[in-house]
């Protein structure tokens, strides 16, 4: 099985460029399944099966939708095994920017819209920063120059992974992203590997349903912003 | 020279490569309060847990910096390649009909594609910008320099060298004209970047007819204003050697000008179009019939000589629009006198 996990903000595009890269897989007589990771709910489900893919849907509801990703991980990959899918590619929206659903020795895509703006690749963590392979979409639309500012601004933050240029509508550029698919190499299991970033902490009482505002209810892991800046900082200490 | 790099001041680094400040700031570190530390110490004296906050290592950190390095050297000596001619050999029409013959589209010639709305002009276009190895619908192929580009030279993003403009596209960042331009040249780690943000913003004034200031926000840019300055933006700024060009003619620019001055930059010229003024400004124009090339027509002299009565013709409708546009009244009587027809 080679599994791919494809990440990105929401509407960037990413399910788009997965429909259109499978089109092209599928030339090659590969057999491709999709699991959408997402929070409340996916309508993507219904575009997948337009298209004959097979698709499973897991909404993490009251989680973390990332480390429901990483708890989940494992049993998509053996539906995959099962149902003999020469690929498994995931697609889950990096909805903090903070998380990353990347893994070590697994192809890790982000897919980020050049309408996002300038100074989003600096906004997203290692989702994007940890990416081996960077889609830019909606080309299309935006200015050439643009185009090459963005393109620079997200060099900046990842300068090791492959920058593409896909056009979701088009498809434009999916043919080249099927051919690195293709290059990546088959795992068996997932059991012993490892994230290739910690995932944010949460841990306080209101990750356990509390709903109350107030010290008293705080309980656990927090953190306070400090508002008066210096002044208080000094008062403090 | 990595070691030398490693010991060198922050301040010293920012002397040699004023761009590097860039890196920097994507780790939010201000070059300029550790301007006297040298690169090695940066990573123990912010910490480990700082660059864990920043979602890194001081391992990445240091290496990302050298792989920054390498690839800025890169954009801004342009990788020394330019592109002297390309050539599209024949794929097939809707009919499945192959086309008759290749078509050589070379350094500083405009090219025009002319065809009914439908036809498949923006197919030829897309065959281009993709450089098409028989895996389009139309089967073409594209050769560059005479070969057949890989993989890499098709669809990195380092290295591109086609640029597209088009009626859908437009400006979406939240910048002044001059703050928009300074970004772009930033980004293209151009020297002198005052002088050439004031050529381009000089040259979009003299192509958009109606003049904007330098901080007028891009996105408040009328049509007009804004295909002027991308036009005058990929011809000085932009690295890209082919030009594709998607239906401008009613943008409210000077056509011809813009036109002269993207093949005085010494670039392929490609333009999907119906004016007649466009299409006879061009050295040469492809006849697109039912997904395929059917024709490929040179300018002819007699057709160059109309030219000049064409733009007479243009050039006249602009001024009326024009006195449209400030509510005078319009005389109209002189009209096809002052044309000689």
């Amino acid at each position: 099985m080679r599994l791919v996990t494809v990440a990105g903000p929401p509407s960037s595009g990413k399910t788009s460029i997965i429909i259109k890269t499978i089109e092209e897989l599928r030339q090659k007589s590969f057999s491709i399944g999709v699991v959408k990771f997402d929070c409340l709910s996916a309508q993507d489900e219904e575009l997948y099966s337009a298209h004959n893919i097979p698709i499973k849907t897991g909404l993490s509801r009251g989680l973390c939708p990332d480390h429901f990703f990483v708890s989940n991980i494992e049993e998509a990959l053996r539906w995959a095994k099962e149902r003999n899918f020469d690929f498994l590619i995931t697609e889950s929206a990096g909805l903090c920017n903070r998380c990353s659903p990347h893994i070590k020795n697994v192809l890790a895509i982000c897919v980020i819209d050049n309408l996002s703006g300038v100074n989003t690749p600096k906004k997203i963590g290692p989702m994007l920063k940890l990416a081996d392979i960077v889609i830019i979409t909606k080309g299309d639309i935006v200015s050439q120059a643009e185009r090459e500012v963005f393109a620079y601004r997200v060099r900046q933050v990842n300068p090791r992974g492959m920058i593409i240029q896909i056009n979701g509508v088009t498809g434009q550029g999916s043919f080249y992203l099927a051919k690195l698919m293709e290059k990546t190499s088959i795992i068996e299991t997932l059991q012993g590997a490892t994230l290739r970033f910690t995932m944010p902490g949460a841990l306080c009482s209101y990750c356990l349903g509390e709903r109350k505002i107030g010290d008293d209810k705080q309980i656990g892991v927090s953190k306070l912003v400090n508002f008066r800046g210096e002044e208080q900082a000094k008062g403090e200490e | 020279m990595r070691t030398d790099l490693l010991h060198m001041t922050i301040n010293e680094l920012r002397k040699m490569m004023p761009w590097i400040e860039d890196y920097f700031s994507a780790f939010a570190i201000d070059s300029v309060q550790f301007g006297n530390k040298k690169l090695e110490e940066l990573g123990s004296i912010l910490g480990e847990d700082y660059f864990i906050e920043m979602e890194s290592s001081s391992f990445a950190f240091i290496d990302g910096f050298f792989l920054f390095i390498e690839q800025a050297r890169a954009l801004q000596q342009g990788n020394g390649f330019t592109v002297e001619s390309l050539t599209v050999l024949p794929g097939r029409n809707k009919n499945e009909e192959k086309e008759a013959f290749s078509v050589e589209l070379k350094k500083g010639e405009v090219t025009a594609i002319v065809g009914p709305t439908g036809s498949g002009k923006s197919r030829l276009l897309a065959d281009i910008e993709s450089l098409a190895q028989d895996d389009t619908p139309t089967g073409r192929k594209i050769l560059v320099n005479g070969r057949a580009p890989d993989d890499e030279e098709r669809f990195s993003t380092e290295g591109r060298f086609i640029a597209q403009l088009s009626q859908n596209m437009n400006f979406v960042m939240d910048l002044s004209v001059e703050e928009f331009l300074t970004l772009h040249a930033e980004s293209r780690m151009v020297d002198e970047i005052s002088h050439v943000v004031q050529k381009i913003y000089d040259t979009a004034n003299i192509l958009a007819g109606e003049p904007f200031s330098r901080e007028t926000p891009v996105t408040e840019l009328s049509g007009g204003q804004s295909r002027a300055l991308m036009i005058a933006d990929t011809a000085l700024l932009s690295p890209a050697s082919v030009v594709l060009i998607d239906e401008i003619e009613n943008a409210g620019v000077d056509k011809v000008r813009s036109l002269e001055l993207l093949v005085s930059n010494n670039k392929i010229v490609l333009i999907s179009t119906h004016d007649p003024l466009l299409a006879l400004s061009a050295d040469q124009r492809l006849v697109i019939q039912n997904g395929g090339i059917s024709k490929l027509l040179r300018t002819t002299l007699d057709e160059k000589k109309y030219l000049k009565s064409l733009e007479k013709i243009d050039r006249k409708l602009t001024h009326l629009r024009n006195q449209l546009r400030r509510g005078e009244e319009i005389d109209i009587s002189d009209f096809p006198v002052q044309l000689n027809l």
